[in-house]
């Protein structure tokens, strides 16, 4: 690892000041203190920011409002967010391991780097880790690579589980930094990678997540997470589907559908909710609102097969969701 | 040799000399582990100074119940600090990359892998490792029952596996085999002794030994 030095911060502006003067954020490290060992991330200051006032879970009427650095474990297993968001809760519990979700917190979760093999291979090409410097995966291993988002730079997945849930339940989140406080929705944090796959996220420099805030919907309760992958725990996805509806007398009112493992963000299906929108809550109807997740769908040879996968996906996720009691 | 065929609490392959004797072994290859690492570990040290200015902290930490105050580089995980620092080669190094869980310990009786753990970031912690299980001469009833339910064949991954299935069942995650299976899930056995670990998790969560 390439030697860096680390402080802690005692509150939130203590933190923003060292990250304003270019210190790092380090919370769980999880993502952080792996690609350091491997030297794809080469800070040379870290700002520890555990002690922060950022652990905290709580509820405004239906919505609730999760700390940045409430752990993926805790956030989980929290009886609100199970009453509330069962969503949130279950793709949390696809994710990662037992010992991982003790460390890895709500923010760093969604701030992850991708899983793309070559991303962490310094002697391959990769435009993420190294700007213009070409993608390995295009022409090489690019089986559980993305169909949607992709560029001709990268292909590249964001890996997260509860962000696919997140950006369906309409989630929004708070960052505060040099700059003042603001709040956009998690589905605005994540850029494509056009020519420059090297800029994940939209944080200004020195911008800190504070909290994430999921509203209620009274789809919340009929949502479940599907993860297909290839073996049946601790694995990333090769295709996921968050899906929420609002059913009355068997016909869909509202409906909310994102997908992972297909894109090169958390990918809204918005033209699949659509689609379902009054119509009766059964296969027929999912697999034909679900066929319109191919729309600007580009495969290529290794990953072609998930043209039938994603659809597939989505409509057991919409069959579970229904089905819960 | 079917598993299936012993539905009794204990695996019923209890011998009560083999695990003295296996501890004393495990105590040898632990000191010649420790041995083989020093030279390493101020090769390591010998790095940084020639290059930056590493700022080191003095943490303190509670490990298997005992005060320990220590200087750490930055650089230094919990496993680092743990198998180099304080002696206590019982947490292994698998992947270093938090992918294997062989480094599973308890920080403040959760479990995590020690390796994604940066031990500067973790002063006044309470750390368990697996030399912390024992009582004396009598081992954890979990460690018992992967030895009575063939929980290991080469045991590299085997301390890990034992702290997060005492953890596993402390969490009220060992139900059934399929819970129990789902929620290991961050331990990877290459010899494949998932069937005899599930079992011994199982039976010490059945029985209540905890």
């Amino acid at each position: 690892m390439i030697p860096f030095s680390l402080q802690k911060a005692a509150d939130i502006s203590a933190a923003i000041a060292a990250a304003k003067t270019g210190a790092r954020y380090i919370a769980g490290g999880t993502t952080l203190v792996d690609l350091m060992r491997e030297e794809v991330e080469r800070p040379d200051r870290l700002v520890d920011i555990n002690a922060l006032p950022l652990r905290r879970i709580q509820t405004e009427g239906n919505d609730l409002v999760i700390g940045a650095l409430v752990t993926m474990s805790d956030c989980a297993a929290h009886p609100d967010v199970r009453r509330l968001q069962p969503l949130i809760s279950e793709s949390l519990l696809e994710g990662a391991s037992p010992q991982l979700r003790n460390l890895a917190t709500m923010g760093g979760n969604l701030l992850q780097r991708t899983r793309c093999p070559y991303f962490r291979m310094l002697d391959a090409r990769c435009n993420k880790r190294t700007p213009n410097s070409g993608c390995s995966a295009i022409d090489g291993y690019h089986g559980n690579h993305a169909l949607l988002g992709t560029s001709s730079s990268c292909l590249a997945t964001h890996a997260s589980d509860v962000a696919v849930a997140l950006v369906a339940l309409d989630a929004t989140m708070n960052v505060t930094g040099p700059g003042g406080e603001r709040t956009f929705p998690v589905e605005a944090l994540f850029r494509l990678p056009g020519a420059t796959p090297h800029l994940e996220h939209a944080l200004q420099p020195g911008e800190l997540i504070t909290a994430i805030r999921v509203p209620g919907g009274r789809y919340a309760r009929r949502a479940r997470y599907l993860k297909v992958r290839d073996r049946s725990s601790y694995e990333f996805a090769v295709v996921s589907a968050a899906a929420a509806l609002d059913i009355e007398n068997g016909v869909i009112h509202e409906a909310r559908v994102a997908c992972g493992g297909v894109g090169t963000k958390p990918w809204r299906m918005r033209d699949v909710e659509k689609a379902l929108i009054g119509k009766p809550a059964d296969r027929a109807s999912f697999a034909q609102a679900a066929r319109l997740s191919l729309v600007g769908a580009a495969p290529r040879a290794g990953n072609k097969f998930k043209m039938e996968l994603m659809p597939a996906t989505i409509v057991r996720a919409l069959e579970l969701g229904r089905d819960v009691s | 040799m079917s598993r299936e065929a012993e539905p009794t609490q204990s695996c019923g392959r209890s011998e009560a000399p083999v695990s003295v004797t296996r501890r004393a072994a495990l105590q040898a290859a632990a000191s010649a582990v420790a041995f083989a690492t020093a030279p390493a570990s101020r090769a390591q040290q010998a790095t940084p100074a020639a290059t930056a200015a590493i700022e080191s902290s003095t943490i303190r930490l509670v490990v298997n119940g005992q005060q320990r105050t220590l200087t750490v580089d930055p650089r230094q995980s919990i496993l680092d600090v743990l198998r180099e620092t304080l002696d206590l080669p019982g947490t292994k190094k698998g992947c270093n990359a938090g992918a294997c869980g062989a480094c599973t310990v308890l920080v403040d009786g959760r479990r995590i892998n020690s390796c994604l753990a940066l031990a500067v970031m973790h002063d006044g912690a309470e750390i368990t490792t697996i030399e912390g299980l024992a009582k004396g001469d009598t081992l954890h009833p979990l460690q018992q029952a992967f030895i009575e339910c063939e929980g290991f064949q080469c045991g590299y991954c085997t301390p890990g596996q034992i702290m997060s299935g005492v953890a596993c069942i402390a969490e009220g995650h060992a139900g059934s085999p399929q819970e129990i299976k789902a929620w290991m899930s961050g331990n990877i056995c290459r010899c494949g002794a998932y069937a005899g670990i599930v079992e011994a998790i199982a039976s010490v969560a059945k029985g209540g030994k905890l």
